[in-house]
């Protein structure tokens, strides 16, 4: 066993009193004193600070859009200076290696990767012969809530001027450079802000210290961004997933649709013209019992209809939610499914995604 | 005073003056599972066998098994904890107490940990 890893922000964390665990090799917070639930309030209300140090940051020098294309579906030639996109790197069979983001920084792109992922995409940049810079030296925060932008507004107002997917280089109450994007991954307004690792701990005491926010760990990350949606990687999304199956069609625009010029075309193509075989759905389980990931969904008739990839009790509807894949022919809003979990079949209903509506800032 | 004995599986088994015991999770073991958002408690009068699981807590992230400490019958179990889970967290020694259950081995308890035990355990976690 090898030792975990730390973020810059570790002896921050552990004054804070967090609860560490082992997430894809990194020792990270799960949560604070204050409990997933109040953490998640935090960012639904006023904002809450994450530290996201895990995930990869990854530039690709020069003009490197093309290159980039031969191994995603989305619109890279197209990305404007100054914004970012959501894609994914795919194998030949139109699984999903990872689920990215890009942004077009001045003369480069930079890529933010998930923890679980950063060795395959890497091995898979250098494989397909992209240059690539891996950032170990910076560190990565997640700035979320509907308080977020007063907070920017007072300490960076440049990076508070963003529009929804914006990105820019700028100082933060003085630390810098950043590189912030209005991103993030919990359904509300936010800001995801690069730092270099030296100066990670500064910043983040100096946004803890704004009075809107406090910190929040990975459980209540994962309890928001299930509640707005949103794929989590080796849960939602895997190799063995088609972005057309996981209803992300949406990012894989008209010109590479009639290319069909990169990896996993051919699946793509077939998904996108006859239907995939199955499709991610929101379910709603009737009454108390959350279902977790890998509980099996039937149809009415019994027959096999999926698998729960993501389940929870949400916060904010003091319900459970879920989201799994069922059967093509039994994908459809309102419908009812039934869950086998620990032996009992619980009614259930399918719904549309996000269960908690999206806050972002206006584009 | 009645006496508090202790599982490794982070439960308390208090024994009341009626010689019926009753059984919830440690302050440890809450905090260790953070926020619980729902519990499944067993049946009133079912038989349960030392090591079976008889209960499911779950947090926001996960699901997890609580057993039974010793074997007996179940006579009686807290419903408030399964209207507001979160009683657990908040006296998790308690209010939050899960079930009372009638021991069929009265000697049973004995065996369990003690409190010094139980601390002397945790140390070594």
């Amino acid at each position: 066993m090898t030792a975990l890893r730390i973020t810059p922000l570790d002896l921050l964390h552990r004054r804070l009193g967090a609860r560490m665990i082992d997430f894809a090799g990194w020792s990270l917070p799960v949560k604070y004193p204050t409990g997933t639930l109040a953490e998640h309030r935090q960012a639904r209300t006023a904002a809450a600070l994450f530290d996201v140090s895990h995930m990869a940051q990854i530039s690709l020098h020069g003009d490197a859009a093309a290159d980039l294309e031969r191994l995603v579906p989305g619109d890279i030639k197209n990305l404007p200076m100054g914004r970012q996109r959501y894609t994914f790197f795919l194998n030949e069979a139109g699984g999903i290696i990872d689920d990215l983001m890009v942004a077009h920084h001045p003369g480069r792109l930079v890529i933010v990767a998930n923890a679980v992922r950063t060795e395959a995409d890497l091995g898979h940049l250098d494989t397909s012969g992209i240059a690539r810079e891996h950032h170990h030296d910076r560190a990565l925060l997640a700035l979320q809530g509907p308080q977020a932008a007063n907070i920017l507004a007072r300490l960076g107002h440049e990076a508070a001027a963003l529009p929804f997917l914006g990105i820019t280089t700028c100082a933060i109450a003085g630390i810098g450079p950043c590189w912030v994007s209005r991103s993030g991954y919990t359904g509300e307004d936010g800001f995801e802000i690069s730092v270099p690792a030296s100066d990670a701990e500064t910043l983040a005491t100096r946004l803890l210290a704004e009075p809107e926010c406090a910190p929040a760990g990975l459980a209540a990350r994962d309890t928001l961004r299930l509640e707005a949606g949103l794929c989590l990687y080796g849960h939602d999304i895997d190799m063995l997933t088609s972005p057309i199956e996981a209803g992300l069609g949406w990012t894989i625009p008209k010109r590479r649709r009639e290319a069909l010029d990169f990896p996993g075309a051919t699946t793509i193509h077939d998904h996108l013209v006859n239907g995939p075989p199955r499709l991610r759905v929101g379910i709603r389980p009737q009454g108390r019992p959350p279902a977790r990931a890998g509980t099996d969904i039937a149809a009415l008739d019994g027959t096999q209809a999926g698998i729960i990839t993501s389940g929870t009790v949400s916060p904010t509807l003091g319900a459970p939610v879920a989201m799994g894949y069922v059967r093509r022919d039994l994908a459809e809003d309102g419908s009812p499914l039934v869950l086998l979990v620990r032996g009992q079949r619980l009614d259930a209903h399918q719904v549309k995604l996000p269960f908690v509506p999206h806050r972002f800032a206006a584009r | 005073m009645a006496e508090t004995r202790y599982t490794k599986e982070h439960e308390w088994i208090r024994l009341e003056d009626d010689g019926t015991l009753t059984v919830g999770i440690t302050d440890h073991a809450q905090d260790a599972l953070g926020d619980i958002v729902f519990i499944e408690l067993p049946a009133v009068d079912r038989d349960v066998v030392e090591g079976e699981t008889v209960a499911t807590v779950e947090s926001t992230k996960a699901a997890n098994d609580v057993f039974a400490p010793i074997s007996g019958r179940i006579a009686e179990i807290n419903e408030n904890v399964v209207e507001d889970p979160g009683l657990i967290n908040r006296d998790p020694t308690g209010e939050g107490w899960f079930w009372r259950m009638e021991p069929t081995d009265e000697d049973a308890f004995e065996t369990l940990l003690d409190e010094e035990g139980y601390e002397a355990y945790l140390e070594t976690l």
